[in-house]
Parts: structure tokens; C-alpha cells; sequence
């Protein structure tokens, strides 16, 4: 008897709280994205700015370690638990699509036309018949950090403008102890970093190559100017002697310790270092070649409606879509994140593009190439054996690169079968 | 029910029993076997994780046996097993047998050698990566630094890495098996010490043909197994090249980092699953070939 009563209690609980949530028409959402902090806390930022608009829709945010990223969308989404609008890289949208975990952006809120008018071109790639897919709120550059600290230190004036002066202030910095040991680096170097894209996009070209053919299908850098382009990269450690593989660990680590001079990163890593006290950097362009040739490496990550998205879930995730790819979206993931505006008209305001800290990166952005990657750690890897084959191994460049083609090639045709 | 009121008191004692035995074993069946079998047909299988599976017949075997990678991990883990096995074996013999004998602060040494067992591998591994940096920050090499010699390459060589990720790893296993030594050895019964003792029989025969033949049982629990765990080692070598997984150049990668890169960062299910089937295909023909060479004659 007792028990019955509380069974009903409960029943009617339920129904009273199914009734209110009815009335007050709250629909919650759920919003997954990968876990860094200043990311996090930027998605913070305008979640609450959209609740504040639309008092209808709660958005929950849930972040996981990089790690487990993709398993766990992978999981969620086709047993209708998980995200209603999920971030991923943009490497990743054919896989997204086929796996039927994405629809695609009705073309009424995001037309095609007017998208490819204000957005940066290379987000073209987003779109797959008469709709896109998923889109940006900021797009990311390279550019070059340094110390100022160290640069002061060694009688440097400004940063380097071309690849030979980037090797002479390198040397200027460099530091070694009686073993012969450095202890502080001229620059950072490592692949396993930013230095694949350094190398596939910026290097290569400079040296005269273009590392893919095909939209990326086919390798292209096993020739005279890869193996020029590694043999400069590998120099600034084995000839010229300024940098050290592993030194210090990670790349990063060394710029954020101060005990390196340059230091090639994205723009996701201003917030990291403005947290680091005592650092005082600036940044610079990319170097030039001696032609005074600039290249530069862009990606980006997206947003797209899951496939569990249905109903007025849908609705309030195609609204919620339209406010993080607004204007005031990307000014306030540039403030938080150090991520450049996915459109030209908010990324390249007077006010940006002066801007000591973002004005190399979105300068970097007019001469900048998207690689579309199958498989970035994979194709990283490949690039990080070459420099170790070269550097442990004491193989050619020219025999390194040829591997290191030849790899590469594999993966993607075993991509694109 | 009538069935049931035949049956003589042992046969109802069967029947209750396989009731009660019934739970586990459906159980066991369903988180072990199932997910087993599973493998072993997404081994035939090809899964990028999201979308469908597709069948790919014999390919991810043959893919596997013709990966030059594969066939340098193969040989990875077996440097593993066969280094590792035999220094843990001997150190902890040694350790348990000399721990045995001393009174002085026995708990306080064991405690010490147990320590490392209890301590998460992956902190652990972060500490001895630190240690093994270069200048300047890697202890050890700071300390060379200081008499002046150059510094020692520990991780980022093909050479030295693999012993560098063993080393940690033999060092964590150690307390474990120590212990089990040390309970080996007071299993021993006192008596027969005492009569070599009467005998006059030296320390050195004691040791062979009193404790060493009666420890037998012991050292095939141990060497089976550690040289599972070896087989099996992962988060040493994660954590302590997660710049380059198993590098460089895949010098200390084992079977199982493998395995992981395979499908969780290349999502390639059906060529990990492969790799698993083998794995456990040698942690099989290990583990019976270890009975069998120790077994009682």
C-alpha cells in the first residue's frame, strides 16, 4: 500500500514537471567540443549571450580530451544520445558525412551564395551540392613568435624577414654550454609541433616546389626543392647548429620557458601565452624567401547539426548555429582565443588587422594554403621519420624525402580508394 | 517440479550448484567472450569507426604480414619480453632472498620496493622522461653536463630508447614480485634448512637444491606473469614518447602502442583488430609454452 502511494507521488511528479517544461517551452541543446581552455571559456561566453537572446534554449556544453574526441561522437550520435551541434576539424567532414552523423545547414538561414561572398574561400570546401555542411567561427594562421626578452639580449632589433636572416638572429641567440650541450636555442624545431604545415606549405613553396598535386590527392615534394626545403630545416640543427630536436621537450615549452628565441606557432597558442608570466613576446610574418616569396598555412575547426538534431531541437540548434558564425560570435572567439575571424569583414577591420599581436596572422591569411589532410597525425608522422631518418640516421635528403613521398602517397590513395 | 523431487540429494547438490555457477558464467560469457568474438570478426572486417562496416575477407592479415612496421613491433616486444623477463627475475630473486634474511627495518625495505607497484605508471613514466631530457633540464644529463661530459641521448635515439622505456618499467614491476618471492620463501619449511645445517652443506648448494627446487612453483607464476605484462607493455612507452608514440623512427613501439595508433588515431578498426588476434594468438602460444617447459615431470 505504502509503496503504491509513493509509486504514484512520483508519477505525478513526473507528469506536473513534464507539464511545466512544456509551458515555459525550454529546449535544451546539447553542444560538444574538445577540451582547451580558452576555447572552453570563449563557448562559455556565447552560450550565455545566446541564452540571454533566446530565454527558450539552454545550451549545454560538454568537452572531452582531444583524445577521445572522435570515439566518443562517434559512439553517441547513432545511439541518439550526445551532441545536437558538435565541433570537429575540417579535415574530418567527408568522414562525417558518410557516417550519416551530420546534416547538412538549411539553405533558407545559411545560403550558399551569400556564405561563399563573406567568409574566407577556403571554407568553399564545407559545402557538398547545394548546401553547406558546417562552418567556422575562426580560421587559424602560423606566425612566427619570439622573445623580446632574448632578442634585446643578443642586440637584435626586429624580427627576421627572411629565412637567411632567421638563421643569422638564430645564431645570435644560440647558447652552448662547456660539453657543448645548447641550453638556449636559437629557435624551436620539431614536426611533431606546427613545423609539418611550416614545412608542406610554406618551405616547399618557397623553395620553388608545391607539395600536392590532384586537390591534394597526389604528393608532389619528392623533388629538388623538398629535398631543398628539408635540407634547410634539418640545417638549423645539424649545420647551422642555433636549434635541437627534444630540446626541452616540446617546442612550446621551450618558447613559454624563455629559452628560446623563435618560435613557430598558430594563433590558438596568444591565449596560452599571455598567461605566462614573466614572457614577454611579440610576433612577426612568416619569413620571406629571398625572392621575398610568403606562404602561409591555414586550418580551421567547424560546427555542424548532428543527425539527433530533430524538431524543435533542430530549430533551436540551426538558431544557435546562425549566432556562433555571427559577427559578434568571431570578434569574441578572437578576444578569448587568439583565433582569427572566419570572415574578412570582422578579421581584417583597421583595428585587427593593426594589431601587433593578431595583424601577422591575419596578414598571414591573404597568402595562406589549406592542406586537406586524410589523416593529419598519420601525414605527420611521415614528415616527423623523414627529419629522423636524416638526423639519426644520417640518411640524404634526397633518399629521406623519396621515403617519405612514397608513405604519403599510400596513405592517401588507401584513403581515396 | 516432479522432475526435480526425483533426483537423488548429490544430483540436486549439481543442480544447485550449476544454478548459482550459472550467473558468473553467463556473466563472464558476455563481457569476455563476447566482446572477443567481436574482434576477431572486425579483423575481417573494414571500420573507420563511423561509418558501416564493410567485409574485407583475409585483407587486414595480409596487410599486416607484409607491413615492414609490424614486423619491427613484433620484434619490439619480444626485446621487451626476453630483456625484460630475465633482469626482473633475477633482481627480485635476489632482493627477496637477501630481504628474507635481514630483521633490520624489514618493512620500512619492503614498503620502499613495494612503492613503485602502487605508483600510477603514468606518473611515473612523466619522472623518468624528465629524467631523461637533454640539457637542460634532463637530470641525468645535467648531472653529465656538470663533469663536463657530453650529454647521452636517452629517448631520442634508436638504440638507447628502447632500454631507457624498459628500464622504468622493470624498476615498477619489481615490488610485486618481491613480494611474491618473499612468500615463496617462507613457505619453505625451516626443518629442512636446519638439516643442511646439521650436514654441514654450504650456502651455495642450499641455495640450488633447497630454495631455488622449491620456489619452482613460484618462479612459473612470475615468469608467466611478467612476461605477460611485457607482451603487454603500453603506458610506459606512451607516456614517455607521446611526442613521437613508440619513436623514433618506431624503436621502442610495441604491439599494443600499435594496436592503439591504429585505431585511434589512423580509426583503421578492422587492421587493429588484426593486430589484437595476433597479440593474443602469442600471448597464448607464450603462456603454454611456459607451462609446459616448467610443469612438474
Amino acid at each position: 500500500m505504502k509503496f503504491q502511494m509513493k509509486r504514484s507521488m512520483i508519477a505525478g511528479l513526473t507528469a506536473a514537471s513534464a507539464f511545466f517544461a512544456g509551458s515555459a517551452q525550454a529546449v535544451e541543446i546539447e553542444y560538444w567540443q574538445y577540451f582547451f581552455d580558452a576555447r572552453v571559456s570563449a563557448m562559455e561566453q556565447l552560450i550565455e549571450n545566446f541564452e540571454a537572446a533566446n530565454p527558450d534554449i539552454t545550451v549545454t556544453m560538454t568537452h572531452f580530451p582531444y583524445a577521445d574526441y572522435r570515439t566518443k561522437v562517434a559512439a553517441a550520435i547513432p545511439a541518439g544520445e550526445g551532441p545536437d551541434v558538435v565541433q570537429l576539424f575540417y579535415g574530418w567532414l567527408n568522414d562525417y558525412v558518410q557516417a550519416e552523423l551530420i546534416q547538412p545547414l538549411p539553405a533558407a538561414e545559411f545560403p550558399p551564395a551569400e556564405i561563399e561572398a563573406n567568409f574566407f574561400p577556403m571554407v568553399a570546401a564545407m559545402r557538398a551540392g547545394d548546401n553547406y555542411w558546417a562552418l567556422p567561427t575562426a580560421v587559424r594562421s602560423l606566425a612566427l613568435f619570439y622573445n623580446e626578452r632574448l632578442f634585446e639580449e643578443a642586440g637584435v632589433e626586429a624580427p627576421p624577414e627572411t629565412l637567411e636572416e632567421l638563421v643569422s638572429i638564430a645564431a645570435k641567440i644560440a647558447k652552448r654550454d662547456n660539453a657543448g650541450n645548447l641550453t638556449q636555442a636559437g629557435m624551436t624545431i620539431g614536426m611533431n609541433a606546427q613545423d609539418h604545415h611550416w614545412f608542406r606549405e610554406v618551405l616547399v613553396r618557397q623553395m620553388g616546389g608545391d607539395p600536392y598535386t590532384d586537390d591534394y590527392r597526389t604528393v608532389n615534394y619528392n623533388s629538388e626543392a623538398g629535398a631543398k626545403a628539408i635540407d634547410f630545416y634539418n640545417g638549423l640543427v645539424n649545420n647551422h647548429k642555433v636549434a635541437a630536436y627534444g630540446f626541452m621537450d616540446e617546442p612550446q615549452a621551450a618558447f613559454k620557458a624563455g629559452l628560446a628565441g623563435m618560435h613557430i606557432d598558430g594563433s590558438f597558442r596568444i591565449g596560452s601565452l599571455n598567461k605566462t608570466r614573466g614572457l614577454k613576446w611579440g610576433v612577426a610574418e612568416l619569413p620571406a624567401n629571398a625572392n621575398g616569396e610568403r606562404f602561409n598555412y591555414s586550418s580551421y575547426w567547424v560546427n555542424a547539426i548532428t543527425t539527433k538534431a530533430e524538431g524543435e531541437k533542430y530549430d533551436a540548434a540551426v538558431k544557435f548555429m546562425a549566432y556562433v558564425t555571427s559577427d559578434e560570435a568571431m570578434q569574441i572567439w578572437l578576444d578569448v582565443v587568439g583565433e582569427l575571424p572566419a570572415k574578412p569583414s570582422v578579421g581584417l577591420t583597421e583595428a585587427n588587422a593593426n594589431d601587433p599581436v593578431f595583424g601577422p596572422f591575419i596578414r598571414g591569411l591573404a597568402y595562406a594554403n589549406t592542406t586537406k589532410f586524410a589523416n593529419e597525425s598519420g601525414q605527420r608522422q611521415i614528415l616527423m621519420d623523414m627529419v629522423q631518418r636524416m638526423d639519426l640516421e644520417g640518411q640524404s635528403a634526397a633518399d629521406s624525402i623519396a621515403v617519405a613521398a612514397k608513405a604519403e602517397q599510400l596513405l592517401l590513395d588507401d584513403y581515396y580508394k | 517440479m516432479g522432475l526435480y523431487r526425483n533426483l537423488t540429494i548429490r544430483q540436486k547438490q549439481i543442480v544447485w550448484a550449476y544454478a548459482f555457477l550459472a550467473v558468473p558464467i553467463f556473466f563472464y560469457g558476455f563481457i569476455r567472450f563476447y566482446p572477443t568474438g567481436n574482434a576477431i570478426l572486425i579483423s575481417f572486417q573494414d571500420w573507420n569507426l563511423l561509418g558501416k562496416r564493410s567485409w574485407a575477407g583475409p585483407d587486414n592479415y595480409l596487410k599486416l604480414w607484409n607491413d615492414p612496421v609490424f614486423w619491427k613491433v613484433f620484434k619490439n616486444t619480444f626485446v621487451y619480453l626476453l630483456i625484460g623477463t630475465p633482469i626482473s627475475l633475477l633482481l627480485s630473486f635476489v632482493i627477496a632472498y637477501h630481504l628474507d634474511k635481514l630483521r633490520f627495518m624489514h618493512s620500512f625495505l619492503r614498503m620502499l620496493y613495494f612503492l613503485p607497484f602502487m605508483t600510477s605508471a603514468v606518473a611515473m613514466a612523466w619522472v623518468w622522461r624528465w629524467f631523461y631530457q637533454p640539457v637542460p633540464i634532463g637530470l641525468f644529463n645535467n648531472f653529465l653536463a656538470n663533469m663536463g661530459i657530453p650529454q647521452i641521448e636517452f629517448l631520442r635515439s634508436t638504440t638507447n630508447a628502447l632500454p631507457a622505456v624498459l628500464a622504468p618499467a622493470i624498476w615498477a614491476g619489481l615490488g610485486f614480485q618481491v613480494i611474491i618471492f618473499m612468500a615463496g620463501l617462507r613457505a619453505i619449511p625451516k626443518s629442512y634448512y636446519e638439516a643442511a645445517r646439521i650436514d654441514g652443506v654450504s650456502w651455495w648448494t642450499t641455495l640450488f637444491e633447497i630454495t631455488i627446487p622449491l620456489l619452482k612453483s613460484t618462479f612459473v607464476f612470475i615468469v608467466v606473469f611478467s612476461s605477460i605484462g611485457f607482451l603487454r607493455i603500453f603506458d610506459h612507452v606512451f607516456n614517455m614518447t607521446t611526442n613521437d608514440p613508440g619513436g623514433p623512427l618506431n624503436s621502442t613501439k610495441p604491439l599494443v602502442l600499435m594496436i592503439y595508433n591504429s585505431a585511434f588515431t589512423d580509426f583503421d578498426m578492422g587492421y587493429a583488430a588484426a593486430q589484437t588476434v595476433v597479440l593474443f594468438v602469442i600471448l597464448l602460444a607464450v603462456s603454454l609454452l611456459q607451462l609446459f617447459l616448467m610443469r612438474d615431470r
